[in-house]
């Protein structure tokens, strides 16, 4: 059963061939089996998972409709509020905070009758590519357990990946959901900031964070952003179904689109390990054959994207971060002689290093005297790669690039070398700055057997164009079938 | 002796509380008095992962109050993020305007005491949110109440020209009367719905030399009373400290000080301005706001007469004094219930009086607004027509005002009632006088051989008519009748 993708299960439920109870119990077998070696959830909700399972069966047994997820085992980063369990964001400022609300895309999955298995592990408020900065545990790669699963969205990644679910929701900012998703060999979609409700989803760099799926087929993702996508009128910041209609990511998924061109950045891309490059090349030779044209397009603000997210990303935490004071929720010093250490102490105690360092980054860039200098600057550089993706689209449907310039590191490697984490999100980063949408899919394996992805992305609010394009590929090949060889498997 | 003269300079920072029902970024309600931390949720808890999503109603309000301070509304503005560690602020950081308010370079006219208006600079005005408060009543530890925390403020920043206490006073007052008369604040002092802030320094010469003392800012006055003496008690302050150290303004020697109301002196806070870093950038979770004509025009339609407007109207198309002009035009309440009974025919003057003598005293011993009595306005127009034709004399009007009030019942009804309606019946009522004279020869005699008592025994048989008519006598037509038969 856990052959099956989310779409399979969900369909084979809807039908009354397969009981959403076992497909449930089968996940938590499999949990109990492997999470100990993958370590991919922070938190479990066995209970109410067994019984939400067993009410869609009993729902679809007396002819009931039932919503478009129901009776699929899904798992929710670790940063999303919800009602049930902890929301930690793999802090130990907040190891023991209950939201008081469930996140919308929460909402939305629950009311689609998804059965949520659990919250998965990630970096420390989102902040980290390798999952290394959780304050509360070590997720590892499925594909190799002394590498990592990548991050932030790791937990996630490696959930779907070893099938400790069927699908999962992550958190991009940077490249959190692609680049875990590439490492560990499974589809992750970022969409279009405002495509998707932030509301609920705990802030690290409000201006860039988006929620969206990893999955283990494009179609899979497209059925779950069926599911999130849309206006909440609680995030001022989604957009209007006015402006940007949501459709139906599934109806047209299995149309081809026909002609189109794919944008290359080649001394971007250049950058990367040979075997990714490889991977890349025969990837462009399958589009190809499948009848799109390969067109060079210029963005010659790109070497400037890791600078100025490093600057924006920072700012906006040290100020979404500020909460975290030991006041209202969270950790609280045992001691404080007044409240000036409460909050000093709380936050030394709690905070794990690369937060830390990010909040100093990003307070530094807002004081006054260094704004112009740094955060006015990084905006500018931020709308003259919006203007590089405008100027690229006008050429060409989607742009083409590795995910990552390698695939999955080793555990330790690069967590005390911060600039190499920080450069392994080169090719993420611009889809964040400028907003638009951006895709990985397995397209291949270095000689480790480690999987790579292959990173596609597109206009603002154009998902369905970006889905349909990754679906071409994953019907030619066989990548996204490949699975990691667990221990004791 | 030396030559020393100096002038006063003031510039205020008030915060205005809007009267919304919900709070500037969430539902919760804007509510005085209720239970500590009774009016929350997690957006105004600051709670991991919320959103503000924006109360257009405040901004609506906030507008308005630009557009009657004359200010240029800018058709975009946007939100910033002022960031600042407090307990009693969840966030850390406060949700406000930083470098495109709302609006801006506006003024607001004051009236003087001497007469006449003095237009005051508006740099900027622009909305905010709240913070919540600190409790420090439970011994070693401090509470805090977030009830507040969000309410949306109105931040109005003038210019310094004003040269006095009364000045400032004058502009507080006048404010408070235009968001009243707007609608869009209750302006309830005791409530904290206005908070003041303002910065005072001299400009002294000194022996054909201008010196300007340091400039002080007074933190946080919640009252008129307050707020003028803080600034007369600052300037004798900074003068008399001018004339002992000669200290003059240098940059970053302002100071921050704080009034203590029962000894009526300002205290020290911070002494220099300290550099104060708030980090402001805009805020990413709101989108910026663009107005459109439509929405403007929208909410400019929404603008009325406003109160000095008004007062100096009554004055001059009423003849009012400026005075009693001033009393109706206090609260928006009083001000259009008064043009409602002029409206409906009455003599502006005549009701003037009747609403500022009778209504406005039986409102405030109940503690509410004249609109809220019971009286309509045509009601109280038919009284005003009644005493314009003599039916009741100006004396009656007040008892028959006070009794519509208590029964509802309209004021010709109750004049029969109370059998206040006025005698002047000439031919009647001569038939008492030459009763009363008859029966006073004494008084009489006293008014026709003239000398001072003869005002007196007219008096006295005057009283005696209106005695005999149990009041209901025309006291004018009696008067008549007394002077043809005296004379």
């Amino acid at each position: 059963m856990e052959q099956l993708s989310a779409k399979e299960l969900r369909d084979g439920i809807a039908a009354g061939r397969i009981s959403s109870l076992e497909a449930t119990r089968a996940v938590f077998e499999r949990i109990r089996r492997f999470e100990p070696t993958i370590g991919a959830y922070l938190s479990t909700c066995q209970d109410m998972a067994l019984e939400r399972a067993a009410d869609v069966d009993g729902r679809i047994a007396s002819g009931k409709t039932v919503g478009p997820l129901a009776g699929v085992p899904v798992a929710v980063k670790d940063n999303m509020c919800t009602t049930f369990g902890a929301t930690t964001c793999a802090s130990k400022i907040l190891a023991n905070f209950h939201a008081p609300y469930n996140a919308t895309a929460v909402e939305r999955l629950l009311a689609a009758d998804a059965v949520i298995v659990g919250k998965a592990n990630m970096d420390e408020f989102a902040m980290g590519s390798s999952t290394e900065n959780s304050g509360l545990k070590q997720t590892v790669n499925p594909w190799d357990t002394t590498r990592v699963p990548g991050g932030s969205s790791g937990g996630s990644a490696a959930a779907v990946a070893a099938r400790l679910c069927f699908a999962a929701l992550g958190s991009d900012t940077g490249g959190s959901i692609r680049q875990p998703a590439s490492f560990c060999g499974v589809v992750g979609l970022k969409p279009t900031y405002g495509r998707v409700s932030r509301y609920g989803l705990v802030a690290y760099g409000s201006s860039l964070d988006q929620i969206g799926p990893l999955a283990r087929t494009v179609e899979d993702a497209a059925l779950m952003m069926n599911i999130i996508a849309g206006h909440d009128p609680a995030d001022s910041t989604s957009v209007d179904e006015a402006t940007a209609p949501v459709c139906d990511y599934l109806q047209k998924l299995d149309e081809p689109i026909k002609p189109f061109r794919i944008g290359v950045v080649p001394q971007f891309a250049a950058g990367a390990d040979e075997q990714v490059q490889k991977a890349l090349s025969e990837a462009m030779e399958i589009y190809k054959k499948l009848g799109a044209e390969i067109t060079e397009v210029e963005m010659r603000h790109l070497d400037y994207a890791i600078a100025a997210y490093y600057v924006i990303a920072t700012a906006e935490a040290s100020s979404n971060l500020a909460r975290y004071d030991g006041v209202h929720y969270g950790h609280r010093t045992a001691n404080p002689n007044d409240y000036v250490e409460v909050y000093s102490k709380s936050r030394a105690e709690a905070f794990g290093q690369e937060v830390k360092r990010r909040i100093m980054l990003g307070t530094y860039a807002l004081s006054s005297g260094y704004y112009d200098a740094y955060y006015l600057k990084a905006l500018k550089v931020r709308n003259l790669i919006r203007s590089d993706f405008s100027a690229a689209f006008e050429k060409c449907d989607c742009i083409m690039m590795p995910v990552a310039p390698t695939t999955a590191f080793k555990i330790g490697e690069k967590v005390n070398d911060p600039l190499q984490m920080y450069l392994s999100d080169i090719y993420t980063i611009a889809a964040n700055l400028a907003g638009v949408p951006g895709i990985s899919i397995p397209c291949g394996s270095d000689d480790r057997d480690l999987p790579i992805g292959l990173q596609i992305m597109t206009p603002t609010f154009a998902e369905d164009k970006l889905l349909r394009i990754a679906r071409m590929y994953e019907k030619e090949t066989d990548w996204h079938k490949k699975e990691p060889r667990l221990a004791n498997d | 002796m030396t030559n020393v003269q100096y002038k006063v300079i003031v510039g205020l920072e008030i915060h205005v509380q809007l009267c919304t029902k919900s709070k500037m970024f969430c539902s919760c309600a804007v509510e005085f008095g209720a239970a500590p931390n009774s009016r929350v949720c997690p957006v105004c808890l600051g709670m991991p992962g919320v959103l503000p999503v924006m109360n257009r109603q405040a901004f609506e309000y906030a507008v308005l109050v630009g557009l009657a301070l004359d200010c240029r509304i800018p058709m975009f503005t946007k939100w910033d993020r002022k960031s600042y560690y407090y307990p009693d602020l969840p966030k850390n950081y406060q949700i406000s305007q930083y470098d495109l308010p709302l609006a801006a370079n506006g003024f607001l006219e004051i009236p003087l005491e001497s007469g006449g208006g003095k237009k005051i600079g508006i740099i900027r005005a622009h909305l905010e949110e709240d913070a919540g408060k600190n409790l420090h009543t439970a011994g070693n530890f401090s509470q805090v109440d977030l009830n507040r925390t969000g309410t949306p403020l109105l931040e109005i920043v003038t210019e310094p020209d004003m040269n006095s206490g009364a000045e400032v006073r004058a502009l507080a007052t006048e404010l408070q009367r235009i968001v009243r008369f707007l609608g869009v604040s209750e302006a309830d002092m005791q409530k904290g719905h206005m908070r003041f802030e303002p910065n005072i320094n001299l400009i002294i010469t000194k022996d054909g030399a201008e010196y300007r003392t340091p400039i002080a800012e007074i933190k946080n006055l919640n009252s008129f009373r307050a707020l003028e003496r803080s600034v007369n008690y600052e300037v004798r302050r900074q003068l008399d400290e001018f004339l002992e150290t000669g200290q003059v303004m240098e940059m970053g020697n302002k100071t921050t000080r704080g009034w203590d109301d029962e000894q009526e002196v300002s205290v020290l806070q911070r002494e220099k301005e300290e550099a104060h870093d708030y980090r402001y950038f805009p805020e990413p979770d709101l989108v910026p706001v663009e107005l459109t004509p439509e929405w403007l025009q929208q909410i400019r339609s929404r603008l009325c007469e406003l109160p000095l407007q008004k007062q100096m109207r009554y004055v001059e198309q009423y003849k009012l004094s400026d005075y009693d002009a001033g009393v109706l035009t206090a609260e928006l309440s009083t001000a259009e219930f008064f043009d409602e009974v002029v409206r409906d025919g009455a003599e502006p003057k005549r009701v003037c009086n009747l609403l500022t003598q009778t209504g406005l005293k039986i409102a405030n011993e109940k503690g509410c607004t004249i609109n809220n009595l019971g009286v309509t306005p045509e009601g109280i127009a038919h009284l005003a027509r009644m005493v314009e034709a003599d039916t009741v004399s100006s004396s009656s009007s007040v008892s028959i005002f006070e009794v519509m009030v208590e029964t509802g019942k309209g004021p010709e009804v109750l004049a029969e009632e109370l059998n206040l309606i006025q005698k002047s019946d000439a031919g009647e009522l001569e038939r008492i006088v030459d009763q009363v004279l008859a029966e006073n020869p004494g008084a009489v005699e006293d008014v026709t051989g003239g000398g001072k008592k003869s005002k007196k025994a007219r008096g006295f048989l005057l009283g005696q008519v209106m005695q005999k008519t149990r009041g209901q006598a025309n006291p004018k037509v009696v008067s008549d009748i007394l002077d043809k038969k005296l004379d």
